[in-house]
């Protein structure tokens, strides 16, 4: 069976998800997550072009709240929860680039 | 790929030239509108402007673990009066997670429309006619927002950040143009109609100062006549109508260099800097992160009953397009001018319109709204009343300085024209005592006079202001300059 | 088995009875289930924080709402335990990570609410799989859960903590979440009740998501009589959870009586064919089949092709719908954060140290399923699996009332035994996983015992919102179980 996941992916996928991962990990993950897309080979070979995804268990109608006011935290809980708070706002890191 | 570009209905082309060859700009535009619910997109916290910093938070705002979005319906009913106010079409939508790292993001996640837009089409008409068609608008949440200390408060350069998310996941509508915009003034219009579009729909305070309106611009350029589009750049940061001018032509004449001297342009996001007036890149294509959309298991479907997108569709007041045509059409001059698109803007198409409609000449009408009636106050004046007023400036009644002057009062008073008139002692002049008059002047004016009568056309023209005055000095503004130029002709012999 | 004392092995409704007509307090219960936690608990670990003083409170608050002769509630005096991934405002809530240590919510899940609104006293929060991945409760961050009925054994997971409780004695009830199987899995290895409610049917505010489309709170209890009191309290629309079903629920308890006589019953044969069912574990779930035709039903095996296919589906959307849930956990306002000079560095510092090594796969997992190129290989259909399998089970419920097989393949496993290859742990969910893709309500049910005299749990399935006809026959079970 051809390689499904190659050591490069997952080292760009470690990058996407924020996680660095040793050579080491690295190895291992690769075999692992092979493993598994491995099993879901045969989820993969299905011929499912006539049906439709399922993105949600429940058939609900469109579900909207109403536009009114509702209760707030209390800022100095939420800023005492802050691994670092200054001037009334939570402090990162320097910030490299803009958003996207 | 290609995409072949329909042509718009407009002559107006901006053009860059390097080298031997000429280019034409072709540009499609972003807005960003926040929109004027009480509370967020997807939480109860209020959606203000300018509150204390991170007061406006609850869990879900926060992203806190556990919490849960619920559309929020006013943002819903919005969109859809959006929709119905550019001709657009309501579809089912579906919210999607757009995964991507960042301080400002709570989540880490936006939740936007990604395949599945609210709006699909629609149209802006610009006030000179040109017509810019919409792709797409689609409800999206805000971002909290970062302030970065030292390095003169920019990102580059600065020790740390601090973050206020006041508004994150306050509503937004982004809306999509296709690349209908030809010139940097079109897009300048376009922004500022689609501005006064969303104010009258109440979708949207549309306050670009307050960041209520953010717009990025999406540029290329081809060889003048191609029906081929160029790879195109997305300009960020413009800030201004004025940025969105200026970033626009730089950036055409910059992809014009790059191919005249023979080099692609290369797909990317580009920050306009309003100090240095350049755009510079921020990242490429293949640099963009991979935003492993995927539909939000937390929101169920939006498909809004069609009975209910009818209802509010029809309830929307006219647009500003629909009420310069209706104002021309009034007033009879054609097509739009400057002069209606004012008034439109202003929001005094009905006083006017209703001036005309109640009998008023509509050229006078339309002066005295657009010049006379713009301060403050000047739009609570009764259309009659208006009419009223420029009947007695039409039937000769009034001098133009007289009804100025009279109209000025009508604001504060409610008078009719004809009383504040006779208070303050504007009454015309009967033909015999304007006939002495100008006869005394004359003869108090030997000299001017002579230069008059034997003068060239420059020379008489000149005295005939000189002439007029001195009838309005001595008849304290009663009399009327026409009768008083017809009267000195007369007298000058032809 | 661990010494709790014998008072608490009574029920959730025979404790709310007492406290309700005045035969005991609400403190008295609380404090014996307690001193049995400080007791017992050292040795199980089923408990990463216990809430004494807000317990005590809690339970004084219920007595004088008795003495004041208010109405203190369905559950008044029972005591509950909260699996640690479920809100507690002012308790420190932790999904057994590292990255959450010290980190204490500001608001309280939409199910404690409701818990307290109905008397329960909240005792404290269970171990758990690190973020409710896993099946054995030995990725906890703060060491593994032991079975009550063999400490060598895992009691199953993710809930572990909260199924260990139950049977342990500390509590007769507790609450958990289902992702793949994590209430009734741990329950057939804990011997306990353990219900999966239909999704929509509980409230998931306040519970920290791990797959929004497959989470579903609910409970574990000793007897299905207080699973179904238990749910009609939790239950319910929540107007903060959109994904919450609006329709009112039928009442559970009042309907248990019924029996079975004349409802049709599946044994859904594909599943007690599965890879690694123990013989002994089908056997059981055979037995409990004659059990319920001897109590009227008819039962008949059949067939819904598609559960085979489960397994794979559920992990693509897992662990697709956590790698985005998990993306929160970045050190800027919450939890741990591990400096560094940028932000970006820090997020990344915060999130390899903060994350244990499931976790982490499962994030790369689904980060790879979601990525550009792979969208429609992987999560696109994988959903459309997902499709298959709901038209399969809705091709059955034609058929049959209620679907019959077993909960897990094997009885309890020894602690370390499936550590060291995730795919071995992953069967563990074959026959749990395909309710959550579908939506529908499950129930594990004690029902026997393996040679190795632990536990084994039955699994009764049924359409969505059918949770009455599940009781029904879960409470059929319970009566004749062997």
């Amino acid at each position: 069976m051809a390689e499904r996941i190659t050591r490069d992916d997952v080292a760009h996928v470690a990058r996407l998800a924020r996680l660095a991962l040793g050579d080491e990990e690295l190895d291992t993950f690769t075999t692992q997550l092979q493993a598994v897309l491995d099993h879901a080979a045969d989820v993969e070979a299905l011929d499912l072009a006539d049906v439709a995804p399922t993105a949600h268990p429940l058939a609900l109608g469109t579900v909207l709240r109403p536009d009114v006011e509702g209760p707030t935290l209390d800022r100095a809980e939420v800023l005492a929860s802050a691994p670092r708070a200054e001037d009334d706002r939570f402090r990162v890191p320097t910030i490299l680039g803009e958003a996207p | 790929m290609t995409i072949v570009f329909s042509t718009v209905d407009s002559d107006e082309i901006h053009t860059v030239t390097s080298g031997t060859t000429t280019y034409e700009l072709v540009c499609g535009l972003e807005v960003h509108a926040e929109l004027a619910t009480v509370t967020k997109m997807f939480s109860g916290a209020p959606n203000r402007f300018g509150d204390e910093p991170n007061t406006n938070v609850d869990p879900v705002t926060l992203g806190l673990p556990g919490s849960l979005p619920v559309i929020n319906e006013r943002a819903v009913e919005l969109a859809v009066r959006f929709a119905g106010a550019v001709g657009g079409e309501v579809r089912r939508s579906v919210f999607a997670r757009k995964n991507y790292f960042y301080p400002d993001m709570p989540k880490d996640f936006q939740i936007s429309q990604y395949d599945l837009p609210i709006v699909s089409e629609g149209r802006i008409e610009l006030p000179g006619g040109h017509v810019v068609g919409l792709e797409r608008a689609h409800l999206e949440e805000d971002t909290g927002k970062s302030t970065h200390v030292g390095g003169a408060g920019r990102i580059a350069g600065a020790d740390h950040s601090l973050v206020d998310y006041n508004r994150a996941g306050v509503p937004l509508l982004e809306i999509v143009s296709r690349p209908h915009v030809r010139t940097p003034e079109q897009a300048r219009q376009y922004v500022d109609e689609l501005r006064s579009i969303l104010v009258a729909a109440g979708v949207s305070d549309g306050k670009m100062e307050e960041g209520s309106l953010r717009v990025d611009a999406n540029v290329s350029v081809r060889p003048v006549g191609s029906d081929v589009l160029g790879t195109r750049c997305e300009i960020k940061n413009l800030n201004s109508l004025r940025s969105l001018g200026r970033a626009i032509e730089y950036e055409a004449q910059r992809q014009a260099d790059l191919l005249a001297a023979g080099d692609a342009v290369e797909q990317q996001t580009r920050h306009w800097d309003e100090g240095t007036g350049r755009t510079s890149k921020m990242r490429s294509k293949e640099e963009a992160d991979d935003y492993r959309y995927f539909p939000e298991p937390d929101l169920l479907p939006v498909d809004p009953d069609p009975a209910w997108v009818e209802q509010i569709c029809a309830a929307l007041p006219p647009m500003p397009a629909a009420r310069r045509a209706a104002l021309a059409d009034a007033a009879g001059v054609g097509l739009p001018n400057e002069t209606v698109a004012l008034i439109v803007e202003r929001g005094q198409d009905v006083q006017a319109r209703g001036a005309i409609e109640a009998g008023a000449d509509p050229t006078r009408a339309l002066v005295h709204v657009s010049q006379n009636l713009s301060g403050d106050g000047g739009a609570t004046v009764a259309p009659d009343r208006v009419a009223d007023l420029v009947a007695l400036e039409t039937s000769g009644a009034l001098t133009a300085t007289q009804a100025k002057a009279v109209l000025g009062e009508m604001v504060t008073s409610d008078a009719s024209p004809a009383d504040i008139a006779a208070a303050r002692g504007f009454e015309a002049m009967d033909t015999g005592a304007l006939e002495a008059m100008v006869d005394e002047v004359i003869a108090g004016h030997p000299d001017e006079w002579e230069q008059f009568t034997t003068g060239d056309d420059k020379t008489r023209g000149k005295l005939t202001g000189f002439f007029v005055g001195q009838v309005m000095r001595a008849s304290a503004g009663q009399a009327d300059g026409k009768a008083v130029t017809a009267l000195l002709r007369a007298r000058s012999g032809g | 088995m661990t010494g709790p004392s014998d008072s608490s092995y009574i029920s959730a409704r025979e404790i709310a009875a007492g406290v309700r007509a005045g035969e005991w307090t609400a403190r008295q219960l609380v404090d014996e289930h307690l001193s049995a936690i400080e007791m017992g608990d050292g040795e199980i670990h089923a408990f990463l924080h216990v809430d004494a003083d807000g317990a005590r409170a809690a339970a004084d608050a219920v007595d004088a709402r008795v003495a004041a002769g208010e109405d203190p509630g369905p559950l008044a005096g029972v005591p509950v335990a909260l699996k640690d991934n479920l809100c507690t405002r002012g308790v420190p809530t932790t999904c057994s990570s590292r990255i959450l240590e010290g980190w204490v919510p500001p608001y309280d899940a939409t199910v404690v609410e409701r818990l307290t609104a109905a008397g329960a006293v909240a005792v404290g929060k269970t171990n758990l799989d690190e973020f409710a991945m896993g099946s054995s409760t030995e990725n906890s961050a703060f060491g593994p859960t032991r079975n009550p009925h063999d400490t060598t054994r895992v009691p199953g997971g993710s809930s572990g903590g909260s199924a260990a409780a139950v049977a342990a004695g500390f509590v007769p009830l507790a609450f958990g979440s289902d992702t793949g199987g994590s209430i009734r899995q741990p329950a057939a290895l804990c011997g306990v009740v353990g219900l999966k409610p239909t999704y929509g049917r509980v409230s998931r505010y306040g519970l920290i998501a791990f797959a929004s489309s497959l989470d579903q709170i609910g409970p574990f209890s000793r007897t299905v009589a207080d699973a179904a009191v238990a749910l009609q309290v939790v239950g319910g629309p929540d107007p903060r959870d959109a994904t919450s079903a609006p329709d009112a629920q039928p009442d559970y308890l009042g309907a248990l009586h019924e029996g079975v006589d004349g409802l049709r019953v599946g044994v859904v044969s594909e599943l007690l064919a599965m890879e690694g069912v123990a013989p002994e574990v089908a056997a059981q779930t055979r037995a409990a089949a004659d059990v319920l035709a001897a109590a009227g039903a008819k039962v008949e095996e059949v067939s819904v092709p598609a559960v085979t296919y489960g397994l794979s589906a559920y992990y693509l959307i897992a662990p697709a719908e956590a790698s985005s849930n998990l993306a929160r956990f970045d050190g800027d306002r919450y939890g741990l954060r591990v400096d560094a000079a940028t932000t970006d560095e820090m997020m990344i510092a915060t999130r390899t140290q903060g994350f244990g090594a499931e976790v982490k796969r499962r994030i790369m997992l689904g980060t790879y399923a979601l990525s550009a190129g792979y969208y429609d290989a992987f999560y696109g259909q994988a959903q459309r699996v997902r499709t298959l399998i709901t038209r399969d089970f809705a091709a059955a419920y034609e058929e049959v009332d209620v679907l019959l097989s077993p909960t897990s393949p094997t009885t309890a496993f020894a602690l370390g035994d499936k550590t060291a290859d995730p795919l071995t742990m992953y069967l563990n969910d074959v026959c749990t996983i395909p309710s959550n893709l579908s939506g529908d309500p499950a129930v594990s049910v004690p029902f026997g015992v393996g040679a190795d005299g632990l536990p084994i749990g039955v699994q009764v399935m049924a359409p969505a919102r059918g949770e009455v006809e599940l009781l029904r026959t879960a409470q059929v079970l319970e009566a004749a179980a062997p």
